[in-house]
């Protein structure tokens, strides 16, 4: 049951800035199947974010990537052309929700015609279809149809959301990117909106990938979780394994570091220090000039032990 | 035992170092000039609508609650940092101010305590409140100017305040200062610019200008909110560390129940510009009565992998509304789903504002499902 839907092997993003090359993508390998949902989280300045660019293929300038493989259903995206990608795999296949999604919207458009206009230009609809269509979706994420002649200004932040979840999910694709699709929006906007993911996730069977440095929020969809630092993947494996028996030093610092709302008040712990100058970065395990553990061996790259049936940990001690 | 109050008062003892009684913060709206020819009433902003609680020498209060719910506006007024449109902010100044305070005329003192409302000092006599009254920034990259060394940045309140009568006793301040955030060793941070340090250095230095005039209150407004998870215990750790060393008391502004429930003696949850529920920390969290603050809780994710298997739908309906057009009687009625199953108390929730009264020693509730009608 389990079909392949995203493989990503060996993955390299770097941007070529003045000051030199920030690797902030540096040998990233997972891979998705259909219908599942996988959180990447990190710190900020850990790469998630480029890599989710990197997946659909927007990488500012002057950044590129420079090695690996993207393989979705089957192909790989990174030999198309430019045009080849865009109109037949950004959106149809892989779209993305994106970070400060409520300032994405165009003030100057209604939100039925910036819905409209994805299957305008990718399904040659008529206008008049299209927005039959927007009305559809906005019911879909759960908004009144008749607000497709609002205006952005006219809603409110968790609506914008929403309506930025309706454009991803205009063209049906079968991988959804989120980048931190509720930052900015207050708890309660914040559980509703996790709720209609969880819901479009169940319904269309569409695989998600969260992007958050919110482990708890990543705790509400996410079957597989990769935890990123320094441009790599410190540990992946499925949600009972890091949540429950989290191996690298650094997952176990950033689970201790988030205070629960419920049970014994224990202190928290810290990580100390700050992340790597990813333009310069620390040889061997990035994570080792922080690392309480760290030894000797932590000076060469470490290796990725499978520690359990897909529970992946890049780190000494278990080598 | 006393008997529990029907609606909070504020205590106003010599352990109460402030006390807040009724603040209003209201911000008029602009009318245009056709509204005003045409005898429109004036429209308020009421982002503080009715506040009381009080503060006790060395506790943290956690004011909580969503974005618009007031808690920044309530910890500017403490400060004077805007105008209130009415009610008392009363501070119990330390004893060097309170003689300084006897040569002032016209301030008049609230209780037998010496608590002075903060409103009645002229501006030009309010310096030295300043000096024991401090506030933490949310953004530590807004907040520091880009154009001064950390140096200059502590060194400015010295200098407002004529704290230090020599340069070689303000350096010794300052180093002393950036040791005491844990900036060491100091000399090699005077000189840096804030550009220069992380988010948690930077906020190292905020914590440091608040602290630097020796202040018994300080209000920090969402001190941790803007950096890294991985780091925010390192700074709240310091505060606390700060707060038992310095004796501090703490007014904390914060969205998060889950990090009050670790460092706040007692919160106060507000909701559109009302406090809605007090007491004490954990048991507020931990079992919440008010419906508004019932859903706050349900609705923070928990790092939990069981989650994500299920949809719990929130015990809220729609959204905020404006603090333009305040909903009448309880404001949370329009979102309150008790509402709908109790339909008997529908007449009192719209028409009348619930009392915050006291359901437990210590712990109150402005709703009408723990409260009598008078």
């Amino acid at each position: 049951m389990s079909e392949k839907l995203l493989e990503v092997r060996g993955l390299k993003t770097y941007f070529y800035t003045l000051k030199g090359v920030v690797k902030a993508v540096d040998g990233v390998d997972f891979e998705l199947n259909k219908g599942e949902s996988l959180g990447i989280a990190g710190e900020s300045g850990c790469g998630k974010s480029t890599l989710a660019f990197s997946i659909i293929r927007l990488v500012p300038a002057p950044g590129r990537i420079v090695d690996g493989q993207i393989s979705f259903m089957g192909k790989n995206v990174l030999d198309l052309s430019e045009e080849d990608f865009r109109r037949n795999v950004r959106w149809k296949g892989i779209s993305m929700i994106f970070q400060g999604a409520m300032n994405a919207l165009n003030p100057v458009y209604t939100i039925g015609d910036q819905i409209s206009e994805i299957m305008i230009i990718h399904r040659n609809y008529t206008k008049k279809e299209a927005l039959e269509e927007a009305k559809k979706l906005l019911e879909m994420v759960g908004i009144d149809p008749r607000r497709v002649k609002s205006y952005p200004h006219e809603l409110s932040g968790g609506m914008k959301q929403r309506v930025v979840i309706a454009m991803a999910l205009a063209l049906r694709p079968p991988l959804v990117i989120a980048d931190e699709p509720t930052t900015a929006l207050d708890v309660v906007v914040q559980a509703q909106i996790m709720n209609l993911l969880k819901k479009l996730k169940n319904e269309l069977g569409i695989s998600i990938i969260l992007i958050s440095h919110d482990l708890s929020l990543i705790a509400e969809i996410a079957d597989k979780v990769a935890i990123m630092y320094g441009g790599k993947i410190a540990e992946l494996g499925l949600s009972e394994h890091i949540y429950l028996n989290p191996k690298h030093p650094y997952t176990q610092g950033l689970l201790g570091s988030i205070p629960r709302l419920k049970g014994e008040i224990r202190d928290l712990t810290w990580i100390p220090g700050v992340p790597p100058d990813l333009s310069n970065p620390p040889p061997g395990c990035r994570f080792a000039p922080r690392c309480k553990y760290a030894s000797e061996k932590c000076n060469r790259e470490p290796p990725v032990i499978e520690i359990e049936r897909g529970h992946y940990v890049a780190c000494w001690l278990y080598a | 035992m006393a008997e529990l109050q029907y609606t909070y008062e504020p205590q106003k003892t010599s352990e109460t170092i402030l006390y807040v009684e009724n603040l209003k913060v209201y911000f008029p709206l602009r009318r245009s000039i056709m509204d005003v020819l045409r005898g429109r009433p004036r429209l308020n902003v009421k982002a503080v609508d009715g506040v009381s609680f009080d503060v006790r020498k060395g506790e943290v209060l956690a004011l909580a609650g969503e974005s618009g719910c007031g808690k920044t506006t309530t910890g500017k007024s403490i400060l004077r940092l805007t105008p209130i449109t009415s009610g008392v902010i009363g501070y119990l100044p330390s004893k060097k101010l309170i003689e300084e305070l006897n040569s002032i005329p016209g301030v008049n003192k609230l209780t037998q305590d010496g608590h002075v409302d903060l409103n009645s000092i002229p501006e030009k006599f309010f310096k030295p409140f300043r000096a024991e009254i401090q506030m933490i920034w949310q953004d530590p990259f807004g907040s520091l100017n880009p154009r001064r060394t950390i140096y200059e940045i502590l060194e400015e309140p010295l200098d407002i305040h004529n704290v230090g009568s020599t340069r070689e006793e303000r350096y010794d301040l300052i180093a002393k200062m950036l040791e005491a955030v844990k900036l060491t060793p100091p000399e090699d941070f005077m000189y840096r610019y804030p550009h220069m340090l992380s988010g948690g250095q930077r906020q190292r230095i905020v914590i440091a200008r608040a602290l630097i005039l020796n202040p018994t209150l300080v209000v920090a407004d969402e001190p941790v909110s803007m950096l890294d998870v991985s780091i925010r215990a390192e700074i709240l750790q310091l505060m606390m560390d700060l707060k038992k060393k310095l004796g501090l008391t703490y007014v904390f502004i914060t969205h998060d129940l889950a990090l009050a429930r670790y460092i706040a003696n007692r919160i106060a949850i507000m909701y559109l510009g009302k406090i809605v529920e007090l007491g004490d920390a954990r048991r507020v969290i931990e079992t919440p009565f008010h419906p508004y603050t019932k859903a706050l809780v349900e609705a923070i994710p928990e790092p939990d992998p069981e989650r994500r298997h299920v949809i719990k739908e929130l015990p809220i309906k729609g959204e905020v509304p404006s603090p333009v057009n305040v909903p009448s009687g309880c404001r949370f009625h329009p979102r309150c789903v008790v509402l709908d199953q109790r339909p008997e108390l529908a007449e009192l929730c719209t028409k009348k504002e619930p009392p915050l009264v006291e359901v437990e020693r210590g712990r109150y509730v402005a709703c009408w499902l723990y409260a009598k009608p008078k």
